[in-house]
């Protein structure tokens, strides 16, 4: 695939392939040489049963794991006012990447200044325009992590994510684990965010609703390969693949009715 | 008149000893299943859900304490004696959870797990229990039933583990089963070909179900009737199709409203606030904080069961709110 000069590429990725070895199972590929790129300002969803290879990918884009073989591109740039740099991750489990010993804000400020944001009072301003845009405020920055509900939780990783402005925000799963009434209030959340900041997203998640609700383009992985991409209506609405079309009939919705695999 | 249903509870109450004093789990849960009837128990997390169950299977936890009626084809659940209540357990009611991994030791192979209860309880012998155990396996899709039975827990993908949690379920030939999330943890593919086979299961054998989920989409697809449970307590019950068609509760309506469509895109009717256990709700309704149709007298005063278009709703308002809950677009 070439790519156009003009487009303004966040992300590009080519060739990945990943293969762990592990000491009983022997090799095993996780990716088998895939391609992707977000446009900046944009969100790309990547959909696929589990074990298909989206954490993976996200890793290697994240930094977390080195790629067996491919190249990966972050491209910083300039979206919504400020110069936007590197890649920031956020997980399915809030619980993982909170210290539970720190109150919120104090954590955020800690951040803040191993970044190199010096005056206190800067990062005071920093700190509260940061929970403001996660839908939180300074009530809640002497709270614990473990007094905050998951949604909550949530909202603060996507704040540590945002405060060092990142390029590219990687959700892996981050909506997941939530309420469904809850989550509704993080894709919002995370649609708002984009429109105003312009940030860019890599947003894996296995809920092709919440795929369609929140992403542009998206690609389809199986087994480690990349078997169908384009963007989110197209791929959703009239899948090229048997594979895409099963993911998108078993998602029950009104009239549904479950269904046998063909054996 | 209509026959007594199968398995029916009234007025459950559960509460756990908490510092001193108690914490209500569970309040005032009424539901019915008839025989061969699947009734689903949809609510988000804390709800109540599994605390109902376990309540029904007589597996609550030390320190809690059940109150209301559980009856069983008439029989009271929660005075059983210990061998009638070992014989409940085995033979009359089945469960499944939705974590199989967790419930299932995994130094046993795959067939003395399927059958030492029922050779243990008498009702098979060890080669009528293999034989027996191999015919279900086979009608649940597994192909290979002999060689499986020699396999360990570890060697099973989990949408195999859980049809072999089915087999299990039904060996004993059970007259009710309570599915606890059986598919949360599984992809939605694998979900819809489990949920098809335990669906073709428990109707080729007129077993009932008391379906237990978060998913309000999946349960309205596969049973007849829904409670929907909100801080521990049901906020609206009625025909699975109908309540999805038209809530009548504002949580059955907001709880649809919420959930992202693969169809089409459009903004989000989020519930704001986030979904609070029993023990946190006020004196009044307990959804009224979250409930964009609340007055005062809601956040007073608890609302009963009322009876309308056929469904029972605890709602004040709803006679007058009936009409401007959305309708479900699609
Ligand atoms: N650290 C690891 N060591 C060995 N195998 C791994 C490791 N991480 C992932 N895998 C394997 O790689 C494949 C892809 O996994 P993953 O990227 O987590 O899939 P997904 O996120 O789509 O569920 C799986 O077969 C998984 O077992
Ligand atoms: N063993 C226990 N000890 C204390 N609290 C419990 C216990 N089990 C459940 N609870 C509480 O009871 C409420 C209902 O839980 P549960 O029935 O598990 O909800 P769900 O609807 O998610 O299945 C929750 O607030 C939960 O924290
Ligand atoms: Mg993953
Ligand atoms: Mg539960």
């Amino acid at each position: 695939m070439t790519i156009p000069a003009h487009r303004d590429l966040v992300l590009d990725v080519r060739g990945l392939r990943k293969t762990f070895h592990s000491r009983n199972g022997g090799p095993r590929e996780a990716l088998r040489g895939i391609g992707f790129s977000i446009e900046r300002g944009s969100c790309l969803a990547v959909v696929g049963e589990s074990g298909s290879g989206k954490t993976t990918a996200a890793r290697i884009v994240a930094g977390l794991e080195s790629a067996t073989s491919g190249t990966v591109v972050v491209t910083d740039g300039r979206a919504g006012g400020k110069t936007r740099h590197g890649v920031q991750m956020v997980f399915q489990d809030p619980y993982g990447s909170l210290d539970p010993r720190q109150a919120v804000g104090a954590g955020l400020h800690e951040l803040l200044k191993i970044h190199g944001m010096r005056r206190r009072a800067d990062r005071r301003t920093r700190v509260s325009e940061l929970l403001e845009s996660v839908g939180l405020d300074d009530r809640h920055a002497g709270r614990y992590p473990a007094s905050l509900s998951g949604g909550q939780r949530q909202r603060v990783a996507i704040a540590r994510a945002l405060a060092l402005n990142p390029a590219l925000l990687i959700l892996d799963e981050a909506v997941s684990a939530l309420d469904v009434s809850v989550q509704a209030q993080v894709l919002n959340l995370l649609a708002d965010i984009r429109e105003r900041t312009r940030i860019s997203y890599l947003f894996v998640s296995h809920d092709l609703g919440v795929v369609r609700q929140v992403s542009d383009t998206c690609i389809v992985l199986r087994n480690g390969r990349l078997i169908e991409s384009g963007p989110t209506a197209d791929v959703l609405d009239a899948p090229r693949q048997g594979y895409t079309r099963a993911l998108v009939d078993a998602v029950p919705r009104p009239g549904w009715r479950p269904r046998r695999r063909p054996a | 008149m209509t026959p007594a249903p199968l398995f029916r509870i009234q007025d459950l109450h559960v509460r756990l000893r908490h510092r001193g004093g108690e914490r209500t789990l569970v309040r005032e849960v009424s539901l019915s299943v008839r025989s061969g009837q699947s009734v689903g128990l949809v609510g988000e997390s804390g709800s109540g859900k599994s605390v109902s169950i376990k309540a029904a299977m007589r597996l609550l936890p030390r320190g809690t304490r059940a109150e209301g009626r559980i009856a069983f084809d008439g029989g009271d659940v929660l005075t059983l004696g210990r061998r009638e209540l070992a014989r409940y357990r085995s033979r009359e009611v089945a469960l499944i959870h939705q974590d199989p991994r967790a419930h299932i030791n995994p130094t046993r192979t795959v067939g003395a797990f399927l059958t030492e209860g029922v050779v243990h309880t008498g009702q098979m012998n060890r080669a009528e229990a293999t034989e027996r155990a191999c015919a279900l396996m086979a009608d649940v899709g597994i192909t290979d039933a002999a060689r499986r039975l020699h396999q360990y827990p570890h060697q099973l993908s989990g949408g195999l583990l859980q049809r072999v949690m089915i087999v299990a379920a039904l060996l004993p030939s059970p007259r009710l089963i309570f599915a606890d999330e059986p598919t949360t943890a599984l992809d939605v593919t694998v979900q819809s070909d489990v949920m098809a086979i335990l669906l073709e299961q428990i109707r080729e054998r007129q077993v009932s179900m008391l379906f237990v989920t978060h998913d309000l989409d999946l349960a309205a697809a596969v049973t007849d009737r829904l409670a929907v449970m909100y801080a521990g307590s049901i906020v609206e019950t009625g025909p699975s199709a109908e309540i999805s068609a038209r809530p009548l509760h504002p949580y059955t309506a907001g709880l649809l409203q919420c959930r992202p469509s693969t169809a089409e895109v459009k903004r989000l009717t989020a519930i704001p606030g986030r979904p609070v256990a029993a023990h946190e709700a006020g004196t009044g309704c307990s959804f009224a904080p979250r409930c964009p149709f609340a007055v005062e007298r809601c956040r007073a005063e608890r609302p009963h069961d009322r009876s309308i278009e056929g469904r029972t709703v605890a709602c004040h308002r709803v006679e007058e709110i009936a009409d401007r809950l959305e309708e479900r677009a699609s």
